[in-house]
């Protein structure tokens, strides 16, 4: 008699992989990659090239020679990381600090949780805080390399739009002031011409690959809009109050790492929460710890602080947040 | 406007390749093997004896309980034996056993091919008629349909839904029905709406299918007003039961409930058909229409097939099996039951029967989870699957229940999704029945 094939239904897949759905994240990211390219030229091509190798490269050592498992690199989710950090890391940024981030982010901040699905907080963001702390200098130096085709950033401002208002207004200026003398305007956000990390320098590329996870189904918009919206709220109200004192709401989504932070490291499926609920508290947490930072405390940017602070409440989300069931059980004394 | 359920889904290519093809008759197989557990319920009490003789549509075998069915023979001839055996997933259960003998049917059906539009019945003669003909459920859970028409205490049901919608990919035998009987279909839904005593009806069919769509229409509006045909989004699963209620009346039937709790009665469209034939026509259920189909074999077909037909028989009779298929469905690829034995038999429920070749439905290598939350934002009953999986591999029954693992309805949208290739429901599955057990084992 014929041998059948038997196993419980469903007996059709719907055919998305791990690494197709990587796939899409990289491809959302060609946008900021190629325009971080075209304005930092060879800087930017040896950051994103060491650390798409060297964290692929991490991974591979670990689960061949350490833990001596199944090697999975060919998931690709070590070459989002890379680039991720790549793209976090500011232009200048020498190549081994690329690498030594890389080993942090996936060494630490991945293997040792477990791999794949398993850490709760973000590699990239590991890797890139790591060295923020590690080596503050290097990281907080704006200053624009050496290109052969240095588009049109000005040369005088390589340092961040954030940090010259913060500077700025630790001086005693007025926004106004602070605006006039940088020349700030919001085509220079969307286009690139403020400086910034690899990945910030213009808006418009990130909002391409945020569209494209969006229309392919890779993300949903409720982490990326409730963080959005809510900086622009929180921000909005502090500029309401005071517009010298504050910047418009406008120019804080657009500066600093808002889109980068909330297009494509907060929404990193690993370490953000699983119900719609979870996922709007969560957007809504790192929207308010980013402001709060930002204003009161000493750092000029804080989303990436506050994405980590917010992976850490991943868990807890999980267990009291869960999504609208199709039938809610009222209780009955 | 389209109409649809409110949360969860996925949109599955559909693979209506077999949708025009038109209704052929099965050839007669030399031997009807019988199962008396054909419905959900008690298995039916054999009222013949092996060397009787039977004609077709006589009744063979009576329901035994309060939920169970009469079963009638699809074959005259002689009854050569009353036996213990497997129905197509292994499981055991008493057949009778008929060699065929001509084509001898029973002298009240009526076998000619008229409409018969008035309905000479009160409700409590339709159910009784329903009852008497082993009239089951088509949707799949072959219930007993006069129990589901019966009123239940202190529940009334104000309207019915016809469930046209066929929302599972490859399948056509609804289609086919709405396309050739659309008529008949119409009625069988009136007489419903007499015995449920209700004054509207609802007939949902997915807009994949505007053909249909236009023909029920025009029939409707012309002859029977108070069924309103409505257009159904195409997304899986828009034919399940809740799902179906949801997105027609935007009501939804409470967790362990029952459709009539929201005043709903549900039908599907093979069994208004069936009940259109055991009322006007007096022929009891033992053939429907089955969609064989496959993108491995060339001809796809929907036979009017006769109940207790072998898969070898019918796969013998499309030029059996096809060299790269692996996976016999009996139903719908997501939620169809894979065949294990050729020497099983239909039954009234059976729909269709697909062939999937080793590609088509291979599962991948499972991986890690990566928490992308495709199974939550895909359940249609709003429940977690990534962690009713994870708390099944544990045991822990008591977190199963309070994350309602009970709702499942077993569609197959969280594995069908899962970009890692976790068999997700096969475990939810299993803690499910564990889970409905304990519930129901209290007081």
């Amino acid at each position: 008699m014929r041998k059948l094939l038997v196993s419980p239904a469903p007996h059709i897949h719907g055919r998305e992989s791990t690494k197709g759905l990587m796939r899409d994240v990289i491809i959302a990211l060609a946008p900021s990659l190629l325009v971080s390219i075209y304005f930092f030229g060879f800087s930017a091509i040896k950051l994103i090239l060491v650390g798409v190798v060297s964290c692929v490269l991490v991974e591979y050592v670990i689960q061949k020679y350490i833990v001596k498992t199944k090697v999975t690199v060919s998931d690709c989710s070590a070459v989002v990381t890379g680039l991720l950090l790549a793209l976090n890391l500011p232009p200048s940024a020498p190549w081994w600090i690329v690498f030594i981030g890389s080993v942090v982010a996936i060494g630490i901040a991945k293997m040792t949780f477990g791999g794949l699905g398993q850490n709760i907080f973000n590699p990239a963001l590991v890797g890139r805080v790591f060295l923020l702390v590690s080596f503050p200098v290097i990281m907080t130096d704006w200053t624009i390399p050496v290109s052969w085709f240095r588009g049109g950033i000005d040369a005088s401002s390589g340092a961040t739009a954030l940090s010259i208002v913060k500077e700025g207004l630790a001086q005693g200026l007025t926004m106004d002031q602070i605006f006039e003398a940088n020349n700030f305007s919001y085509s220079r956000m969307l286009f690139s011409k403020i400086g910034g990390s690899v990945g910030e320098v213009s808006a418009l590329a990130l909002l391409a690959g945020m569209a494209y996870l969006l229309i392919r189904r890779v993300i949903k918009p409720h982490i990326p809009f409730s963080i959005i919206g809510t900086v622009f709220l929180f921000t909005g109200i502090f500029w309401l109050i005071d517009p010298q004192q504050y910047a418009d709401p406008l120019f804080s989504i657009l500066t600093g790492g808002i889109l980068l932070g909330s297009i494509f490291m907060a929404t990193d499926y690993v370490t953000s929460p699983m119900s719609k609920p979870g996922m709007i508290l969560y957007g809504v947490g790192i929207g308010v710890i980013t402001v709060l930072i930002r204003y009161f405390g000493s750092y000029p940017e804080g989303i990436s602080f506050a994405i980590l602070i917010m992976n850490a409440c991943v868990p807890l989300i999980n267990k009291y947040m869960h999504p609208r069931r199709f039938w809610k059980e009222v209780k009955n004394g | 406007m389209i109409k649809t359920f409110s949360i969860g889904g996925i949109h599955p290519q559909d693979y209506k390749i077999s949708a025009e093809a038109s209704i052929e008759n099965f050839p007669l197989a030399e031997t009807a093997y019988i199962s008396m557990s054909q419905h959900l319920g008690a298995p039916a009490e054999p009222v013949v004896a092996k060397g009787d003789y039977v004609k077709v549509g006589q009744l063979i075998a009576k329901a035994n309980g309060f939920i169970s069915a009469n079963i009638h023979t699809s074959v005259s001839g002689k009854v050569i034996s009353i036996e213990q055996l497997q129905d197509l997933a292994g499981n055991i259960s008493q057949h009778i056993v008929i060699r065929r003998e001509g084509d001898d049917w029973m002298e009240n059906i009526d076998k000619s091919e008229d409409v018969i539009r008035t309905i000479k019945f009160s409700g409590e003669e339709i159910i009784a008629k329903i009852a008497e003909n082993g009239i089951v459920g088509l949707g799949g859970a072959a219930f007993p349909t006069h129990i589901k028409l019966s009123p239940v205490p202190n529940k009334k049901a104000g309207c019915l839904i016809i469930n046209g919608s066929e929302c599972e990919p490859y399948l056509t035998s609804d289609y086919r029905v709405m396309i050739e009987s659309p008529e008949q279909i119409l009625i069988g839904t009136k007489i419903m709406m007499k015995a449920l005593n209700v004054q509207s009806a609802f007939f949902g069919v997915e807009e994949n299918k505007p053909k249909a769509i236009g023909i029920l229409k025009e029939i409707a509006a012309k002859s029977y007003p108070y069924i309103k045909i409505v257009t159904l989004k195409k997304r899986y699963p828009q034919g399940g039961e809740k799902q179906l209620i949801d997105a027609i009346t935007g009501r939804r039937v409470p967790s362990m409930g029952l459709p009539v709790d929201t005043g709903v009665v549900v039908q599907n469209v093979g069994t208004a058909l069936a009940v259109y034939e055991a009322i006007q026509k007096n022929k009891p259920l033992f053939e429907g229409v089955v969609t064989i189909t496959g993108e491995c074999i060339t001809e796809q077909r929907n036979f009017r097939l006769r109940v207790g037909t072998t898969y070898e028989t019918i796969i013998s009779a499309i030029g059996g099996f096809p060299k790269d298929a692996v996976k016999l469905i009996s139903g719908g690829p997501m939620m169809g039951k894979a065949v294990s034995r050729m020497d099983a038999a239909s039954v009234k429920s059976t729909s269709a029967l697909l062939l999937l070749t080793e590609n088509q439905t291979k599962r991948g290598e499972e991986g890690s989870c990566i928490r992308c939350a495709k199974c939550v934002n895909s359940c249609p009953m709003g429940l977690e699957p990534y962690l009713l999986n994870k708390l099944s591999m544990a045991g822990r029954v008591e977190d199963l229940e309070k994350h309602m693992v009970h709702d499942c309805i077993e569609c197959g949208c969280c594995s069908y999704t899962c970009p890692s290739n976790i068999p997700l429901l096969d475990a939810i599955r299993l803690s499910k029945y564990q889970v409905l057990k304990i519930i129901r084992s209290r007081p």
